[in-house]
């Protein structure tokens, strides 16, 4: 069942994961040509481009453990351009913030960030975003090395528990449905880390009946 | 050689268009502003029992905008707040057809001589109904422009005597949870029920909306009655009742009671006093994409602030 595409067929499967990943822009496209964006335009792209960053998230987030669950390790392949369009929308996200409810304003978006606490949040969770888009190439992760690459990136939990937040916060206590839904994906995610970690660090028991070598003394007769 | 043709109409039967301009707007006049009072026309009103029914002839008034153009009418029936029906914006008008608005009738009841139950046929001819072309803002920092269609609430006050000690009116709305699926969840004490202090129910500008841009009210946004106060909120503005009571004492109305550091009593529009969680000091108009800033008293100011001299409105808020 592990089969690995070849670098053409990856190659192919990459450029379509990118048409996917534009499609939730389409979609915004769309409505701006039929202009056609319902009753609230603004409330309707800041929905729709916070929840495809949420959305893009969970999958870079899931690309792990599919990965060890599936032994196919080429997934691991796809997950920087997942958590590119993660920022690219996240960044659509705050554009459309400061752009449309502040027109551009500096003073104005900064009381705001620090007035509501859902938007405190949320501005938190994507300036942490914002060094992990900066090192998402070879060359950073070639300077930073390895360890200290993946140390970096795990800030992504915490963004992720930080999206979490930001969503509760801003829904009326009335409709906390989707928040807890999304909530819940982001728990079973990390959960899942927790455990793998957990499971790993279990050192290999040794064998009961192992005796220690025995060394002797004294040189035998 | 010129040939003339013969003209199959004659110069002096085509309309000049300045004239056929005029006619038009003089119809859209009519039927836009309403064009009854100017005609001197106040018969009774037609009965009107479907939502999206002409609502007929209209008074226009002189407390209408005339600057603001009025949201679209879509716009208006497809987004809002009316929790009965759902706490999203859009649960109203999928779940609202659920809603029977006949037979319908309103008692009236508490600090009056004599309680009295009033059908809604005979409520729609009370008084010629007004266009009200009002500024809507709500409480979440949205805002429309919505022609509404009503009577003073003071026409009430001609057909109920309240006693001395009517000092507060509640308004309450229909919490049937067979019509109204989400009256069965605690989103909120049900019945909703607001209330305004006896002198602003009284004031000119609070009217009692039997519609909205000339036709009889959809059921997404309080039909068949419900109350309209343009300086305040809109969640004051109750939908869809079935009982007013003249009470005493200062009642603790739905959104108080769910908040009370956030929803006030007065729940007044006011830029400068922000909601414990958002500012109040700007608001998107339906349909827009910038924000605008909100006025005093939703730009009432000048009939409304009277109401509230002497009292400190960040504590009265």
């Amino acid at each position: 069942m592990t089969r690995t595409p070849d670098s053409r067929q990856l190659a192919q499967i990459k450029a379509a994961l990118f048409l996917v990943c534009l499609l939730p822009l389409a979609r915004l496209g769309w409505a701006a040509y039929t202009d056609d964006f319902g009753p609230n335009p603004v409330e309707f792209i800041q929905r729709w481009t916070g929840t495809w960053t949420f959305n893009l998230l969970l999958i870079t987030l899931c690309v792990t453990p599919l990965r060890t669950m599936t032994e196919w390790h080429w997934l691991i392949r796809l997950r920087r351009m997942l958590g590119l369009f993660c920022f690219f929308y996240a960044s659509l996200h705050f554009l459309s913030f400061i752009g449309f409810d502040h027109a551009f304003e500096i003073t104005e978006i900064a009381r705001d960030i620090a007035k509501r606490p859902f938007v405190t949040v949320g501005f938190a969770a994507f300036i942490l975003l914002v060094p992990l888009a900066l090192t998402s190439n070879q060359w950073a992760i070639r300077k930073l090395g390895g360890r200290k690459w993946q140390e970096l990136h795990r800030n992504i939990y915490l963004i992720s528990i930080l999206a979490c937040v930001h969503y509760f916060w801003l829904v009326k206590a009335t409709a906390l449905l989707w928040p807890l839904a999304y909530s819940a994906a982001v728990a079973l995610l990390l959960g899942w880390r927790v455990r793998e970690r957990r499971r790993k660090a279990i050192p290999v028991p040794r064998f009961a009946t192992a005796k220690p070598v025995k060394f002797f003394k004294q040189k035998p007769e | 050689m010129l040939i003339r043709h013969p003209l199959d109409i004659p110069p002096s039967e085509i309309t000049d268009p300045a004239r056929y301009a005029a006619r038009r707007k003089f119809i859209q006049t009519l039927l836009l502003a309403g064009g009854a009072g100017a005609l001197g026309v106040a018969r009774g009103n037609p009965p009107a029992a479907t939502p999206g029914a002409s609502l007929g002839k209209l008074q226009s008034s002189p407390f209408s905008l005339t600057d603001d153009k009025a949201t679209p009418f879509k716009s208006v029936t497809s987004y809002g707040n009316f929790y009965e029906f759902g706490p999203d914006k859009e649960s109203p008008a999928r779940h609202a057809h659920r809603l029977r608005t006949r037979p319908w009738s309103i008692t009236v009841d508490g600090e009056v001589k004599t309680a009295k139950t009033f059908a809604i046929e005979d409520i729609l001819n009370w008084a010629p109904l007004e266009e009200r072309i009002y500024r809507m803002r709500c409480v979440e920092g949205w805002s429309a422009v919505i022609p509404w269609v009503g009577f003073p609430f003071s026409e009430l006050l001609k057909r109920v005597e309240p006693t001395g000690n009517a000092r507060f009116v509640e308004f309450w709305s229909l919490a049937d949870p067979e019509q109204m699926p989400f009256v069965r969840l605690p989103l909120l004490d049900w019945p909703y029920v607001e209330a305004l202090r006896l002198d602003e129910a009284r004031h000119p500008l609070t009217i009692l909306a039997v519609g909205m841009y000339g036709e009889t009210m959809p059921k997404q946004n309080g039909a068949p009655l419900r109350l309209v106060i343009p300086w305040k909120y809109g969640f004051k503005g109750a939908k869809s009742i079935v009982r007013i009571r003249f009470v005493e004492k200062q009642p603790a109305t739905a959104w108080t009671k769910a908040g009370p550091d956030e929803y006030g009593f007065y729940s007044n529009v006011n830029p400068d006093v922000p909601h414990k969680r958002w500012s109040q000091s700007h608001e998107r108009r339906l349909g827009e994409f910038f924000k605008r800033k909100t006025l005093p008293f939703n730009g009432y100011a000048e009939q409304v602030a009277g109401l509230y001299a002497g009292m400190d409105l960040r504590k009265y808020f």
